[in-house]
């Protein structure tokens, strides 16, 4: 709903959604996944004007207009920059930042490796599915070596190694690394919880298909396994779980205490302070 | 770069003017460096055509400075005969040739340094009282290191009594008044006070030559009034931290040269189409690409007003001299915060990197403030993009209950949500433009100084020595206006016309081969007659010579 003088204290999911119909195809996970964050969101008792979903560019990125959030849909690649702003200008506000495998690994790789490292107290979902969707099924960072099913795929497929986002968010520094399955969505909401809670920079890769460009991950139902991960606190034992990752093992991988990026706000000079300091 | 500094302090204190650039090669940092200063007891606001005094105490890598150190028959050199033979380049000049042994008069004093002995020494040779220079030293040092205070003391005064007996001394003649009020601080600085003046609290950048020095000054001065400043990964992440944060209700800034302009320009069109505002100092450097990082130009006015891809009008402000490096930054975020829109301020090398003496800045009172909104009526829809008389729509807060919005780069209906109707386009396009084209600017639009039936127009840091060409022509009966323009875009065609009045001839005078400033005089304004260019690229700066030349022959 977007006319929301509600009164409430308390806010449902439903709360959380907006009236806009999303522009996602029939089966798309997607929709699981926006109905994993705001259940999470209604479970953590906030509230929709003090939460904010941020994106870039992409069919996944739409998010934000689906939710009754403050909301950012911005540009392709450049959410996390968006998001960091937004949550150290206003540290009161709860920040998501949401989007996609080509948005936040390739054209937005790198505010997503300084994003882990700076760690700003955000949650950062990824909806992955190995694939552009939104110009018609191009192979993404996280695609197979060998996908050629699309007509926009080299023959033979890419012959690329693979993005591994978990690993790498565990190298630059994330503060929380899990993953999760759209087939799964209250096991999904309750890593989205745990995400905003933790402290610091909470990624959460959640495979969600797209059945569009992508018919054979309609098998990922079978193939994901739902609560597979043991949580750590030792990045070397994550590291050493992820070098026999298959990708299909689901919930949260590493739990840090790092400290946040950002100290607290105080004024301490006036305008004519700092004047003073040009005049002799 | 120390020895001028000091030198500043003492003039500031006397009651002079001065204007102090620093060259150094295209290294950037460390190396070979000569410092500029122009002193006066008139404000000055430009370089001029030669400089009085050249002192050197090495001869190291100066033949990289000597087109930017151009001298006269009338002019000194000191220098040091253990350095060697001065250069042909400045023999050339016909300038007289003294010498001062300054690393022997340092040896002599234990803990001396030549560069107090050329202190002392200059101040000698223009009767510029030592006094004013051993005080300064005392308050920099006496309490951290009294020896070291000793020594420069002593050296000062070493230097001053060899130089008393050279030939060739200059006068600079006597301050006219000593109580004025001044301010001695780099175009720089002023564009970073300016900036938290007009409510700036945010500021996400990436370290850039010549822009580095208004990031110095906000990473240490924000933090002190309340605001963040992050050192972003690159020029894309920090304008879209910029944008994040003014989305949150903070005002925002980041700095740049051109090549992070071009980065930025993606952001900026986000800014200009989500109505989320943010300004970008770009202190201009010598393009394209990489060019000339430590040089000045005026060539990024193209980027910087029809850089966005779409049609995105936007604001594009230029200071005029180091002075109004402060006062447009601080116009510049009321602007934006008042129009919703991404504000360029093109600032220059020469204005950001050179410090000046001023007169104390007036407290002006612009400070940046946004259109509050109201939540709406039980059962109504927020309306974020609402297409008001002004073009300016309310523009809630995140944490104001029952205004959510998704602001958003893709076109929008009034209330935010995505659309691909010509109806909703042509109406936001036309809000967009409506907004800033039917502001009241006041007029501040523009600098107009005196009368003439020529005029000079201008921008930017071509402005003082403008002003400068305009005198001297005046004095030579030749009578010319100078229009410097601040706001450069939206333009202000009724305003130009009134300021060109009775104008026979035009001289545009700007950096830039291209010519781009007089490009957009002529392809944003009907112009009553074909201009005059003086258009020039860097990376030596305009000097007042050249265009007083000019005025002389359109005067004839």
């Amino acid at each position: 709903m977007s006319s929301c003088n509600s009164t409430a204290t308390t806010y449902s999911a439903r709360d959380f959604k907006s009236d806009v119909k999303p522009v996602w195809c029939p089966g798309c996970g997607d929709y699981a996944v926006l109905s994993s964050i705001t259940k999470a969101f209604a479970d953590l008792g906030l509230k929709p004007h003090e939460t904010s979903v941020v994106s870039g560019i992409g069919c996944s990125s739409r998010i934000p207009a689906y939710t009754n959030t403050y909301g950012f849909h911005s540009i392709h690649g450049r959410a996390l920059a968006v998001g960091q702003g937004l949550k150290l200008a206003r540290p009161d506000l709860t920040v998501l930042v949401a989007g996609g495998d080509g948005d936040g690994f390739s054209i937005g790789g790198n505010h997503f490796l300084h994003a882990c490292r700076r760690n700003v107290d955000l949650t950062y979902i990824v909806m992955d599915n190995r694939v552009y969707g939104m110009t018609k099924g191009q192979p993404s960072p996280t695609t197979e070596s060998d996908w050629d099913a699309s007509a926009m795929a080299p023959p033979g497929g890419t012959g690329l190694t693979p993005f591994h986002p978990l690993a790498i968010a565990l190298a630059a520094g994330a503060n929380f690394v899990a993953r999760g399955f759209s087939g799964d969505p209250n096991g999904t909401a309750e890593i989205i919880a745990e995400a905003i809670r933790h402290p610091g920079f909470s990624f959460v890769a959640v495979m969600s298909p797209c059945i569009t460009f992508r018919e054979e991950q309609r098998d990922w139902k079978d193939t994901m396994r739902k609560t597979a991960i043991d949580a750590t606190t030792d990045a070397a034992q994550a590291a050493r779980r992820l070098m026999t990752d298959d990708g299909f093992n689901c919930g949260v991988l590493y739990r840090g205490n790092r400290v946040s990026y950002g100290k607290e706000k105080k004024a301490v000079a006036k305008i004519s302070d700092l004047d003073a300091e040009f005049a002799l | 770069m120390t020895a001028a500094n000091m030198f500043l302090d003492a003039a500031t204190a006397a009651g002079f003017y001065a204007l102090f650039s620093r060259s150094s090669g295209p290294q950037i940092r460390g190396g070979e460096a000569a410092a500029l200063v122009r002193l006066s007891v008139d404000p000055v606001s430009s370089v001029d055509d030669t400089f009085d005094i050249l002192l050197a105490i090495d001869w190291l890598g100066v033949q990289r400075f000597a087109a930017e150190l151009p001298l006269s028959k009338s002019s000194v050199i000191i220098c040091d005969p253990s350095a060697g033979e001065v250069p042909e380049a400045y023999v050339q000049s016909g300038a007289s040739i003294v010498h001062l042994p300054m690393k022997d008069l340092a040896k002599a004093i234990p803990g001396g340094r030549p560069n107090m002995i050329a202190l002392g020494a200059v101040a000698a040779m223009i009767g510029f009282p030592v006094a004013q220079l051993t005080e300064v030293l005392g308050k920099s040092l006496k309490k951290k290191r009294a020896d070291a205070f000793e020594a420069s003391v002593a050296a000062v005064k070493s230097g001053a009594e060899a130089a008393a007996s050279l030939s060739g001394a200059k006068t600079i003649g006597q301050p006219k008044a000593k109580d004025v009020k001044r301010w001695t601080i780099t175009g720089n600085s002023a564009a970073g006070l300016g900036a938290i003046r007009g409510g700036v609290r945010f500021c996400a950048a990436y370290p850039i030559t010549p822009a580095t020095e208004v990031l110095e000054y906000l990473t240490s001065a924000l933090p002190k009034v309340g605001g963040v400043f992050v050192q972003a990964e690159d020029e894309l992440a920090s304008v879209n931290m910029c944008i994040g944060a003014s989305y949150g209700g903070e005002p925002s800034i980041t700095a740049t040269a051109g090549p992070g302009l071009s980065l930025m320009i993606e952001g900026l069109g986000l800014s200009m189409a989500s109505e989320t505002p943010v300004v970008v100092v770009d202190v201009q450097r010598v393009g394209p690409s990489t060019g000339i990082a430590t040089k000045c130009e005026q060539s990024d006015l193209n980027i910087a007003v029809y850089g966005l891809h779409g049609d995105a009008p936007h604001l594009v402000v230029a200071p005029d001299s180091i002075g109004d490096c402060m006062f447009t930054t601080q116009w510049g975020v009321y602007l934006a915060e008042t129009l919703q829109s991404p504000c360029i301020v093109l600032s220059d090398q020469a204005l950001g990197q050179s410090r000046a003496i001023i007169d104390a800045p007036a407290d002006v009172a612009f400070v940046g403030k946004r259109l509050e909104a109201v939540p709406p009526a039980e059962g109504e829809v927020f309306k974020r993009y609402a297409n008001t008389a002004s073009g300016v729509s309310p523009m809630p807060v995140p944490g104001v209950a029952g205004c959510q919005y998704t602001a958003d780069g893709l076109e929008h209906t009034e209330t935010g949500t995505p659309t691909s109707q010509a109806a909703d386009h042509s109406m936001q396009l036309d809000k967009r433009l409506r907004k800033l084209t039917g502001f009241d600017y006041g007029n501040h639009w523009a600098t107009i100084e005196g009368e003439g039936d020529i005029a000079v127009i201008t921008w930017g840091s071509c402005t003082g020595a403008a002003r400068e060409a305009i005198a001297r022509a005046k004095a030579d009966g030749v009578n010319a206006r100078l229009i410097s323009v601040r706001l450069i875009y939206p333009t202000r065609p009724e305003h130009l016309d009134e300021a060109l009045k009775g104008v026979k001839k035009i001289l545009v005078v700007e950096q830039s081969h291209l010519g781009q400033f007089t490009r957009y005089l002529r392809g944003e304004y009907d112009l009553p007659v074909k201009p005059e260019q003086l258009s020039r690229p860097g990376p030596l700066p305009m000097r007042p010579g050249e265009i007083h030349a000019r005025l002389l022959s359109m005067g004839k």
